[in-house]
């Protein structure tokens, strides 16, 4: 199969890989994927007054779920929670050129990007919680 | 992409043709371009003459006699001819079939056909080495068990079976053995009158000769084996597959064939050393490395490893220049991973990484470096890259973990 440029620019020079610390406060991690289905996202935020600073990724899988995740971390950075929540699979698979086959990997990023937010504020939740009492 | 140097180390897919086969092709395009079933003229004559000779070579190449082989377009027609036409021809005597979970879908798929039409088919299952119990072989043959299609050496983890107990298994019950060679003519020792092979196939492009034709040995004395056909027509190769004959394809077969056992063994030797040294680095600099296929009884051409933690299409990508296959669900057009692997009992995970390396007589030492070097390279980049490298780094049980599945 032939790739996209910007697929192949994503996988040669991917950006933000790498890992926040999953037990900071500060940061909302999601996995998503399984091993035996030959993809597995992982995707961190990082953020500050509600605005994602940083976000890193570390992806197992095919060259377009490595270019989806990388682009999501592309497109975090410097969005508020809300804003984030707006990113769409079909627009990261539009902007990669995805073919029909790899659109599921457009859906993991998106659902990476649903579980990294949800994950942090559940975490404000509970220290919100444990401030109150 | 482009400045990357081109390696081929997929030769189980297909082979290069030797410049020595396209050489004898030649000919026999525009210069005797003759119908080798014109009767009539010499035209006919000459193309009929060099069909027949390279029916007598290719024969003689599996201890066979020529009347014995029926040209085909290639292993997916022999092994198609040989099951619907040994299934169909012998309804009467029983419609039991018997096969194995990691033949080529050019064999499992003509029987689930039979299957859909009232046929039985016994799959065996294999053992994580890729082998089949040759105990399970005998208890799966019943009175009206009419054939057996066990391949000889597999074309994704090379695995070796035992033609000659499997031949002999067959005879002692009355049952014919169909055996597809695809992967082991030219290349292994192997005798249809020795080894107790009744129908077997086989085709040029993998011994460095041309696509789009191939042969279906056809036993025709203990037992004689008769055939329905599936192709019909002018009733060419004895009423057992009709079209023109493709005659420089069939005089590039025969000498690709013989060129492969001018020095058979020693050829052999050659691509094992190859495959061996390759095989050495890859598990010597890396770790998380499993060898799929069985350990010693494998073709020697073969190198089939799944890196664990990388998915195998990534990995494709890192080799760009290196032209190599995967049993990864991403580069198969089903979107399963490999049919073999899951048979043999490797988890969905290691299939999605596994990399085939199958290497030929125009590989040479240096390409072998070179290779070694990108694969160590490109799993230690895309290691980097993987979430579930970095767990079990951290000493989690990835089998322990609840994943988000899709
Ligand atoms: C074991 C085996 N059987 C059958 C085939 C099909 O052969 P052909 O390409 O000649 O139809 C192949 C090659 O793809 C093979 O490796």
């Amino acid at each position: 199969m032939a790739y996209s440029d910007k697929v192949i620019d994503h996988y040669e020079h991917p950006r933000n890989v790498g890992s926040l610390d999953k037990d900071s406060p500060e940061v909302g991690t999601g996995v998503v994927g399984a091993p035996e289905c030959g993809d597995v996202m992982k995707l961190q935020i990082q953020v500050e007054n509600g605005v994602i600073v940083d976000a890193k990724f570390k992806t197992f899988g095919c060259g377009s779920a490595i270019a989806s995740s990388s682009l999501a971390t592309e497109w975090l950075k410097g969005r508020s929670l809300d804003e984030a929540t707006e990113i769409k699979n079909s627009d990261i698979a539009q902007e990669l050129a995805l073919p029909p086959v790899k659109i599921h990997c457009s859906v993991l990023a998106e659902d990476a990007i649903k579980q990294a937010i949800e994950d942090y504020r559940r975490k404000q939740q509970q220290r919100q919680e444990a401030e109150q009492e | 992409m482009s400045d990357k140097r081109l390696v081929y180390m997929d030769n189980q897919a297909t082979t290069r043709v030797d410049p020595r086969v396209v050489e004898a092709m030649l000919p026999w395009f525009s210069e005797k371009y003759g119908n080798a079933a014109s009767r009539n003229h010499a035209f006919g004559w000459e193309a009929e003459k060099a069909v027949e000779a390279a029916r007598r070579t290719l024969a003689e190449g599996i201890g066979a006699g020529p009347r014995e082989l029926i040209f085909t377009s290639g292993s997916t027609e022999a092994n198609n001819l040989a099951i619907l036409g040994a299934a169909r021809m012998y309804r009467e005597r029983g419609r039991h079939l018997v096969t194995c979970a990691t033949e080529h879908k050019a064999v499992l798929d003509p029987m689930l056909a039979l299957q859909a039409r009232g046929w039985e088919v016994t799959v065996l299952g294999v053992d994580a080495d890729g082998m089949i119990d040759l105990d399970e072989l005998r208890a799966a043959l019943r009175d009206d068990t009419v054939l057996v299609s066990i391949m000889h050496g597999n074309n994704e983890v090379g695995t070796i079976h035992p033609v000659a107990e499997i031949g002999a298994i067959c005879h002692e019950r009355g049952v014919l053995y169909h055996c597809d060679a695809t992967q082991t003519v030219g290349k292994e020792d192997l005798d249809v009158e020795r080894d107790g092979i009744d129908l077997l196939s086989f085709s040029a492009h993998k011994i460095y000769g041309p696509k789009g034709v191939g042969a279906l040995y056809v036993r025709r004395r203990r037992p004689r084996v008769r055939l329905e056909p599936i192709v019909y027509g002018g009733g060419h190769e004895r009423g057992f597959r009709s079209g023109t004959l493709n005659v420089p394809g069939i005089v590039g077969f025969a000498r690709a064939l013989e060129l492969c056992l001018e020095d058979r063994a020693g050829e052999q030797a050659r691509i094992a050393a190859l495959r061996d040294r390759l095989q050495e680095r890859l598990l010597g600099e890396l770790d998380y490395v499993h060898l799929n296929g069985h350990p010693e009884r494998r073709l020697a051409c073969n190198l089939n490893l799944s890196f664990e933690f990388v998915e195998g299409e990534s990995l494709l990508m890192g080799l760009d220049g290196v032209a190599v296959s995967s049993g990864s669900a991403c580069t198969s057009a089903s979107l399963e991973p490999s049919h073999v692997l899951r048979a043999m009992g490797r988890g969905d995970d290691l299939a999605h990484s596994s990399i085939r390396f199958s290497l030929g007589r125009f590989n040479t030492e240096e390409e072998v470096d070179y290779v070694a070097e990108r694969t160590i390279a490109a799993v230690r980049r895309l290691r980097e890259m993987s979430p579930l490298y970095e767990m079990a780094l951290e000493g989690i049980d990835l089998n322990k973990v609840e994943w988000n599945r899709h």
